[in-house]
């Protein structure tokens, strides 16, 4: 009994108010590209990225692909990219995750109304990982701890694809989890959509040449957000779907 | 020597396979222990290089011998079962068959091999009464897929059989692809909850075949690395076992410290799982004043609330009641498995490549090696609880007097050529083991990775026989095991 108050007492409150609005501090995220034009025929950038996330002369980063692991700002000469702490990097399509120069501001996930209608105030979600090291799968346990607590919002996962309204796919899509995935995702009953979690999800990363992936069901369904990372931030989960769901717009936004 | 990492000169082949096998069963009799045991392709395409690793009184030992394809040999596995799920790795990857395994059966259903998931041939048991549960691959939560099957008689678990394979990507193929130096984004996935003891066992295996290694800051600073992973997953193990008996408290505390802990990492490194702490030639930490003053601090947090919730953990007695007694593995069956890490900790034996393996950072700054005797889900769970405190003591005295490391230079530097690279960390699960070897040009010829999860899944299968089904996920969450760094 005195050992559950002493703890009750040292918890505290642990709860992070405001979902929309943290500051997070060291975290890698969403790129910033510097304006001013690249010394014409520079590659180093694109020659260190594992995961070729880095095109054009320009240049332009794929969050599908990119894992934040910093090659590319230190390959450069001239210092010209870094990655800021914003989370806010969810997009509805693949093209909202390309990040060009001087864009600091985050593509914003279109609220869809069809979704907002229908799950505005009840998700559930059923995650399925084809691949994934298990790092995307403790970050997206970690959206329901007390810390995010997705669950305020009536958003959680289930045990079962028949209780669920999307899918969360993780992973690179291995072979062997084909015809799993195929029947989980038949499981879950219409209207449903697909949430991918992760560069491996969003497009291999970087295991999209690995001998034993097949990314075959990633062609015939597209997801209806994607949320990068290597693994994704929870924040960069939570906010992905509260814009998609329009749910509590962020402060200052539409 | 006692170090985690051993280079050598790759030794010369030409042996008969039968001296091999001999030398093999003198080791073992001699009282060595099993570390690895696998298989390389061989310039012959009829034969197969194979490798076995020892932890022996004079620290790490390598013994090969070329043997022919076709031929197979005779499994070691009925005398010493530790061979086990080697032998199997072994058949499936290079077709030498071990004759007369007596569970030989698939491991991954690699690229190329006719072998499906869907015709894995489980064991059977007859009878009338006998019924059988099948789990998986997806399970309930948010979690990696595998599929066990329970051989039951009313409640009780006769036989689980678990068939992995189903996170098979084919990474140890992708790591012969690209620069040598260049793979740790990579290594930082092979399961993405032991980032740092993968990218530490890549690094420090490159670094011997580079002959560069690091200075004890270095050193020191990727130890701080590994710890706070450790700390990391005990506390999410921890918080998943309170879960699953329902003991919410403890869940939902040993959750939020478990983000305090990641939460330093990211502070460091950019990364809540230590992606980019450590790359070869050193670490890349954005270390100073005000970095280490929120380290001693979120640590500081840690210590005092981990202890108000361990007490309340340890003196509840609904959770004696639910982890006491349930899911042994005795001391016995853990060597004979060749369980490691904490899983064979928890069971009684001393194996901690930490304190058995040091190298210099071990000696300067030694960490206590956590043993329990019971092998139950309590001992397991016990040990988790003992080992955070370890490893925060460790910390403190590490971190005391450390100065800024430096920042990461490029790693240069050519491969030496004809050589056999192998190291040992000791991640929280247990040990982690790369064995890398260069060709006669300096080439990465073969790259081989073993997670502890490899060797402690048939321990789990173990832990719940004569147990009730419906503790298996207490089991289960117990041993805390990685189907990626199983599946590979
Ligand atoms: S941080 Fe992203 S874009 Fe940059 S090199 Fe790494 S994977 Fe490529």
């Amino acid at each position: 009994m005195f050992n559950a108050l002493k703890v009750r007492l040292s918890q505290g409150s642990q709860y992070i108010p405001d979902l929309r609005d943290v500051t997070l501090v060291g975290f890698r995220g969403r790129p910033v590209i510097g304006e001013p034009p690249c010394e014409a025929g520079c590659q180093a950038c694109r020659d260190v990225c594992p995961t070729a996330a880095i095109a054009g002369p320009e240049p332009r980063l794929d969050l599908g692909r990119c894992v934040f692991c910093n090659e590319c700002v230190l390959a450069c000469p001239d210092q010209k990219l870094h990655f800021g702490p914003d989370y806010r990097m969810a997009s509805g399509t693949l093209d909202g995750l390309v990040v060009g120069p001087g864009k600091a501001e985050a593509s914003p996930v279109a609220v869809s109304e069809a979704l907002h209608r229908r799950f505005g105030r009840s998700l559930k979600l059923r995650s399925v990982s084809a691949g994934g090291c298990n790092g995307c799968e403790l970050e997206l346990n970690a959206v329901g701890n007390v810390n995010f607590d997705l669950g305020r919002y009536g958003i959680e996962f289930v045990a079962s694809p028949r209780h669920a309204d999307a899918l969360v796919l993780s992973g690179p899509l291995t072979r062997n989890m084909n015809q799993a995935l195929e029947t989980g995702y038949a499981g879950i009953p219409e209207p449903k959509f697909i949430i991918a979690v992760g560069a491996c999800a969003i497009s291999g990363g970087l295991y999209a040449d690995a001998p034993s992936v097949d990314r075959s069901f990633a062609t015939r369904f597209t997801p209806s957000l994607y949320v990068p990372g290597c693994p994704p931030h929870p924040l960069t989960f939570v906010n992905g779907i509260m814009d998609l769901l329009g749910i509590r717009p962020p402060r200052g936004g539409a | 020597m006692n170090a985690s990492r051993l280079c050598l000169a790759t030794p010369d082949l030409a042996r008969p396979p039968s001296d091999f096998f001999k030398e093999l069963r003198q080791r073992v009799a001699a009282g060595a222990r099993l570390v690895s045991f696998y298989g390389r392709p061989s310039d012959d395409p009829a034969e197969v290089v194979l490798t076995a690793v020892f932890d022996a009184a004079d620290g790490l030992m390598v013994s090969r011998a070329s043997i022919l394809r076709e031929h197979g040999f005779h499994s070691l596995t009925r005398d010493v079962p530790a061979f086990h799920i080697f032998e199997r790795e072994l058949f499936e990857q290079h077709g030498a068959k071990p004759h007369d395994h007596p569970w030989l059966k698939p491991v991954r259903y690699p690229a190329g091999g006719a072998a499906r998931p869907s015709d894995y041939p489980f064991y059977k048991i007859e009878g009338k009464e006998v019924h059988e549960v099948a789990v998986g691959p997806i399970h309930a939560g948010v979690i990696e897929p595998g599929h066990f099957r329970f051989m039951c008689l009313g409640e009780i678990v006769h036989h689980l059989e678990i068939q992995l394979g189903y996170q098979h990507r084919g990474a140890e193929a992708l790591l012969l692809r690209g620069s040598p130096l260049a793979l740790a984004p990579l290594v930082e996935t092979l399961a993405g909850d032991t980032s740092v003891a993968h990218a530490w066992a890549y690094c420090d295996a490159l670094e011997a075949l580079t002959d560069r290694p690091p200075d004890l800051a270095t050193e020191t600073w990727r130890g701080v690395g590994l710890e706070l992973e450790r700390i990391a997953m005990h506390l999410a193990g921890l918080s998943g076992m309170c879960a699953d008996i329902a003991f919410m408290q403890g869940a939902s505390t040993y959750g939020r410290l478990r983000t305090t802990a990641i939460n330093t990492s990211m502070l460091l490194c950019g990364s809540r799982l230590g992606h980019g702490w450590i790359r070869p030639g050193g670490v890349r930490l954005g270390v100073d004043g005000r970095t280490v003053a929120a380290l001693t601090s979120n640590l500081a947090l840690i210590r005092r609330d981990i202890a108000i919730i361990n007490r309340h953990f340890c003196q509840a007695r609904s959770v004696g009641h639910r982890l006491r007694g349930v899911g042994v593995v005795s001391t016995g069956q853990a060597l004979e498995l060749g369980l490691v890490g904490m899983a064979a900790r928890a069971s009684g034996v001393e194996i901690d490549a930490r304190t058995r393996l040091r190298g210099e950072l071990g000696t300067q700054l030694p960490i206590q090696m956590v043993v329990e005797t019971s092998g139950d889900c309590w001992a397991r769970a016990s040990l988790r609880i003992r080992e955070i405190d370890e490893s925060l003591a460790w910390l403190d005295a590490a971190i005391a007097g450390q100065t800024t490391p430096a920042a990461a230079p490029a790693q240069r530097g050519e491969l030496a050529p004809d050589r056999l690279a192998i190291s040992v960390q000791e991640g929280w699960r247990g040990e982690v083991v790369h064995c890398l070897e260069t060709d006669a040009a300096g080439a990465l010829r073969h790259y081989r990775v073993q997670d502890p999860s490899l060797r402690n899944w048939f321990g789990l299968a173990l832990s719940v026989r004569s147990n009730e089904i419906s503790d298996f996920p207490i089991c289960n969450k117990s041993f805390d095991l990685s189907y990626c760094g199983n599946d590979l």
